[in-house]
């Protein structure tokens, strides 16, 4: 899913590195949005919405929407699509409001 | 606390021209803006702007992002990325935001409003699926970023933004299975229009979702045919294999600080909805506070540029940086009267008139 020729842009990328998804290793580019690497590997759902659990992917891509609400680092709701990927991430998929030190929502 | 004389939030069009405008008049100015870099939407806009020299005709808006953002560093313009405007309490004068992950307060003599504008959503279900996606959040994704949003887009509203997404999708290598368009004509201009239709890509007009289908990602789309009072016109639906729905149904004014602080706010459709009454330099009800860009109604880059001019104007004269006030304001109402001229400016004219007018 990379764009690798365009005819006016280059993409100055960041070094490959690699992280976890709900345990999964994956490859990105250091400091572009967590979003963009998971969609680039083709992961679109990035949360279940907390009443009917519906599946979620983003929507804005500016950080204004929260539909993007993911669990990094143990911490919840991270809006994923303006976090900046570093290496050894560990990111999972968030069920529900999400909780504080990874426990039950 | 830190004390400025002028805080812009937002490094937009608007924030940056607002920023560069009171910066040349003399005054002291702290831009802040929640994003990495500055630039706010400019930064995926990989079209050529249209119109006169002095409103960048013939560059493309990441350019001008970059460009803005040089002259704001030249004229000592002070920049906060990764900073988000919490609020503004008119009663003790502080502006409080979260930079870089630290709460800070700002005491601004004079502020500038330049938040721009959020996406809409359109009503239809399953349109909470993985795979419909803003217009704009395509352009970032994409263009930004560097990562296709899908293999197949099926693309809602023939608007400016639709019709030059669309465009984009197809230089990156993603296929437009069509346009679908509830309006029974083209919003956008002719010129973009019509390279999509070179390339073969359908321009429905008349034209809506009924229903986006897939578990649990969007796989289907269904569309149908739509009459004159925008319903639905059974036994017209027609299905498309798409892994992304793209809506470019419109934005709405981010206006949410305005709204705190105790601004005058009025409903003006044209605009597209709750904006500011204000000044023609863009002076709110709110002493000191000025709105500039998208945030005080929806238009787009190049008029943003100019009203952040007039606001950035209008808080150095306030602050008593007047030297050549009048020539300088003239020249932007000018420029500005410009881009409103024609029938593409027509809704703006109107809503700006019920605006002052009171009617709203």
């Amino acid at each position: 899913m990379r764009i690798t020729e365009h005819p006016i842009l280059e993409f100055g990328r960041g070094r490959r590195v690699v992280f976890t998804f709900d345990g999964r290793e994956l490859e990105g580019f250091e400091g572009e949005p967590i979003a963009a690497a998971l969609h680039a590997s083709g992961v679109r759902v990035l949360h279940y919405s907390p009443s009917l659990r519906r599946p979620r992917g983003f929507f804005c891509a500016i950080g204004n929407c929260s539909s993007c609400l993911m669990v990094v680092n143990d911490v919840p709701n991270v809006r994923v699509c303006v976090e900046p990927l570093v290496e050894g991430m560990d990111v999972r998929t968030q069920h529900g409001l999400g909780a504080l030190g990874g426990g039950p929502d | 606390m830190r004390r400025v004389e002028v805080a812009v939030v937002g490094a937009g069009p608007a924030g940056l021209g607002a920023a560069l405008a009171a910066a040349s008049q003399g005054a002291g100015v702290l831009v802040i803006d929640n994003a990495c870099r500055p630039g706010g939407q400019l930064v995926k806009q990989t079209h050529k702007f249209f119109g006169s020299r002095r409103q960048r005709a013939g560059t493309r808006g990441i350019e001008i992002a970059d460009l803005l953002a040089r002259e704001a560093m030249e004229r000592g313009v002070e920049m906060w990325l990764d900073a988000t405007a919490l609020g503004y309490y008119p009663a003790d004068g502080v502006l409080t935001v979260e930079h870089l992950g630290r709460f800070r307060k700002v005491v601004p003599r004079a502020l500038v409003i330049a938040t721009g504008a959020s996406e809409r959503m359109l009503a239809f279900p399953g349109n909470d699926l993985p795979g419909v996606y803003g217009a704009g959040a395509v352009q970032t994704l994409m263009n930004v970023h560097g990562v296709k949003p899908g293999q197949r887009v099926l693309m809602v509203g023939a608007g400016n933004i639709g019709l030059i997404v669309s465009y984009q999708l197809i230089q990156a290598g993603v296929e437009v299975a069509a346009v679908v368009e509830a309006a029974p004509r083209i919003g956008g201009y002719a010129v973009h229009a019509s390279k999509l239709r070179r390339l073969g890509v359908p321009i429905l007009v008349s034209h809506s979702v009924k229903a986006a289908h897939g578990s649990p990602v969007l796989d289907t789309v269904t569309t149908w045919q739509v009459d004159h009072r925008w319903e639905g016109i059974p036994g017209s639906e027609r299905d498309y294999a798409c892994d992304v729905l793209c809506l470019s149904v419109g934005l709405s004014p981010l206006t949410d600080l305005m709204w705190q602080a105790g601004c005058d706010m009025r409903y003006i459709p044209e605009l597209g909805g709750y904006v500011p009454t204000r000044d023609r330099e863009g002076r709110t009800s709110v002493p000191g506070l000025w709105v500039a860009g998208d945030a005080g109604g929806v238009e787009e880059a190049s008029s943003a540029m100019a009203t952040g001019r007039l606001a950035g104007l209008g808080a150095a004269r306030f602050l008593g940086y007047d030297a050549g006030y009048e020539e300088a304001a003239r020249e932007v109402l000018d420029d500005l009267a410009a881009l409103r001229a024609g029938p593409t400016g027509a809704k703006i004219r109107k809503g700006l008139e019920r605006l002052q007018g009171g009617t709203g």
